[in-house]
């Protein structure tokens, strides 16, 4: 979905000077730590995207850069200006709230002036500009409407074209997807990217939403418990989570814990715990020099789990189980094996080649096999 | 038993509800209108009456509208002469330019106290708003009467008010707070600003705190998102605590009576003279109708606007 970007991203170019600067930020609410010790940059131009269960702290976090929420401590920079005493109304940012918090008295045209008349701007520029943003948003034949004749999808563009007519530095979207229906919401995803790739305006969105974190952002961060459990570009968080909790929460996987026996170059051996044979022996990539001994989770994602009647060779990590279930989504099916040790593992084909393969049917015996690539080593 | 035609308006009655609303509806819909039919529609038909006819020595102290004459003849008799009283005597006229006179302001003096006081209710914490509102409702407990013979006491001359600022050696000789216009306008500030606050925090405490946000979000400070968002929004409050208060007030007989001097020219207190001292029921009766007929105007205002606001 995200247009061709330079080679060298912002984040990977030292030289590049951040537009948002969050260091240290924690924020209570009693004796719960809403954001607990939270530090992140942002660079000019990205969608970034913070992703967690909701409690998890993300829109609090947005709430302290708009200036909604005081941090207890931390500090928070927007184009190297220290802007953690500045009220909201101070802030060179906008935001797109949840509830789209539209001006029920104004008509749609008035809705989105509103920040502009702030300003002593002319008349006729405030009006060319309210027009041009209508017109992104495709309502310009709804300027005199009031929000309670709009549809939920139109709302949504008003509250949009009223936070960016400001032409802020930075938008901050809280869940602006999270009222529209599946449909229209996968329609406007697409919308609000190329919305922002036009306007060049860094957006910092908040969602609960997986899969609309990663089809939209350039980078996100994943959030629990107040804390960032990790940061990078979807796929690096789909492809190399880097502990448990990401790995779980971001699709689904197949976990084995274990402990490492030896390592060979960038392999680590795993032994995992209360099996044995094929089942005990993981070989898994990790470029980090790891003890033997450390406790370790082998993560592998269901649709790199092979799933066939030949054994694979061994070495290999293989597993040989009994078909249980198997869920037929559309494009693609999932199998649930259940393996000697008694856990359920998940291999994913698609249907293409499900048909392709020999078939496999409930009740069957199979071997599942995946390569050492292809997992990751959780060593938290 | 009703007579026959009354059972053939009621029918009719019954039909045109009917058509606009479903049986268990409209059974639900009858008995408010029944209860106003019955203590106020009847009610306000005698006094429209009363208003029509002639003052006579006896009882009742007013003339028949029909009667038999000598002739044999049935004759109706309305009598507009009160009406043409209220026009051309100015005591009539002052009164009623004084009653909305002091309404206006009490009602003025009634929102901008009883408006920080709503919107201040709304921003403190959840536990303390039910003992808050408790407290605007809490006079309500007590006989209006009382509260208001409570003021003479508050405000004679070697009363609360005057002993205390005696006592502290800031005056050396009694206030003379009663029986002023002062002393009129604050009875109706106290007596009114309890509905002058309910409706206002019923508004106030329904408005989306997300509103102000984006208004401080786009670059409004507080007190230009007060007068942008929240002055707009609570305008329905304002509008109806306005009436509540002006209203009654316009009307108002015991406040003027007991607080106000012999010179506080009130309509109520005209309307009271009339009935009571000058038994004059026919002048008094028409005092009233005027009265309402000035109070409804207002109302009418109000429901066109809140229906254009819906239409619109």
């Amino acid at each position: 979905m995200a247009g061709p970007r330079p080679e060298l991203e912002a984040w990977q170019d030292p030289t590049a000077a951040p537009l948002v600067e969050i260091n240290g930020v924690t924020k209570t609410f009693g004796s719960h730590y809403a954001v607990d010790d939270v530090s992140l940059t942002i660079f000019p131009g990205e969608f970034f995207s913070l992703l967690g269960a909701s409690g998890c702290g993300k829109s609090t976090l947005l709430r302290v850069l708009a200036g909604f929420e005081r941090p207890d401590k931390g500090r928070v920079l927007i184009g190297g200006e220290d802007v953690t005493d500045l009220p909201p109304y101070r802030r060179p940012v906008n935001m797109m709230f949840q509830s789209y918090a539209l001006f029920p008295h104004l008509t749609v045209a008035d809705n989105v002036a509103f920040g502009l008349r702030q300003e002593r701007i002319p008349r006729g520029e405030i009006r060319q500009r309210v027009e041009d943003m209508l017109k992104l948003v495709r309502l310009n034949e709804f300027a005199r409407r009031k929000p309670d004749q709009l549809s939920g999808g139109q709302r949504q563009r008003v509250a949009l074209a009223r936070s960016l007519v400001k032409h802020p530095k930075l938008l901050l979207l809280d869940e602006p997807l999270g009222a529209l229906d599946r449909k229209l919401r996968e329609h406007t995803q697409f919308e609000l990217v190329n919305i922002q790739e036009r306007l060049g305006i860094t957006f910092i969105m908040v969602t609960h939403d997986q899969e609309e974190a990663m089809t939209m952002s350039t980078r996100m961060a994943v959030m629990n418990e107040g804390r960032i459990r990790q940061i990078g570009t979807p796929s690096e968080i789909y492809e190399f989570p880097s502990n448990r909790f990401v790995a779980g929460f971001i699709g689904a996987v197949n976990q084995f814990e274990g402990r490492v026996v030896e390592q060979q170059d960038d392999l680590l051996l795993v032994h995992v715990d209360d099996s044995e044979g094929d089942a005990a022996e993981l070989r898994v990539r990790s470029s980090q020099a790891v003890a033997p001994g450390t406790p370790v989770v082998v993560a592998v994602r269901p649709e790199k789990v092979r799933i066939g009647t030949t054994e694979p060779p061994a070495g290999d990590n293989r597993l040989h189980g009994r078909i249980e279930e198997i869920a037929y989504l559309g494009d693609v099916s999932i199998y649930h094996v259940r393996v000697p040790d008694g856990s359920l593992i998940e291999a994913q084909l698609t249907n293409r080649a499900r048909r392709a393969a020999a078939p496999l049917t409930w009740g069957d015996e199979a071997w599942l096999g995946w390569n050492s690539e292809d997992a990751v080593a959780l060593l938290e | 038993m009703p007579s026959p035609s009354l059972n053939k308006v009621l029918q009719r009655a019954r039909r045109g509800l009917r058509q606009h609303l479903t049986p268990g509806r409209g059974a639900v819909a009858s008995l408010p209108l029944l209860w106003l039919g019955l203590f106020f529609g009847l009610p306000f038909l005698i006094i429209a009456r009363i208003s029509l006819s002639e003052v006579v020595i006896g009882l009742p102290p007013y003339s028949a509208l029909v009667d038999l004459a000598e002739s044999g003849m049935l004759q109706v008799r309305l009598n507009f002469a009160n009406f043409l009283l209220l026009w051309e005597d100015n005591l009539y006229l002052d009164a009623f330019a004084n009653s909305v006179h002091v309404a206006s302001v009490s009602t003025l003096i009634c929102l901008l106290i009883g408006y920080p006081m709503a919107l201040g209710i709304t921003r403190v914490r959840e536990s303390l708003r039910v003992p808050l509102l408790m407290l605007v409702i809490l006079p309500f407990w007590t006989s209006f009467l009382i509260r208001v013979y409570a003021w003479i006491g508050i405000l004679k001359g070697n009363g609360l008010i005057s002993n205390v600022l005696m006592s502290l050696g800031l005056i050396d000789e009694p206030l003379h707070l009663l029986h002023t216009e002062f002393a009129v306008y604050l009875g109706i500030v106290y007596a009114y600003l309890p509905f002058m606050v309910l409706p206002l925090y019923a508004t106030l405490s329904r408005m989306d705190n997300a509103l102000l946000e984006a208004a401080a979000d786009l670059g409004c400070r507080p007190l230009c998102a007060f007068w942008r968002v929240t002055v707009p929004l609570s305008l329905p409050g304002i509008i109806a605590g306005s009436l509540l208060v002006f209203v009654p007030a316009v009307g108002e007989f015991v406040i003027p009576d007991l607080l106000g001097g012999p010179d506080t020219l009130m309509i109520g207190k005209v309307l009271w003279t009339e009935f009571f001292n000058n038994r004059d029921w026919p002048v008094a009766a028409s005092v009233a109708v005027a009265l309402l007929a000035l109070l409804v105007a207002p109302v009418l205002l109000f429901e066109r606007f809140r229906e254009r606001g819906q239409s619109e």
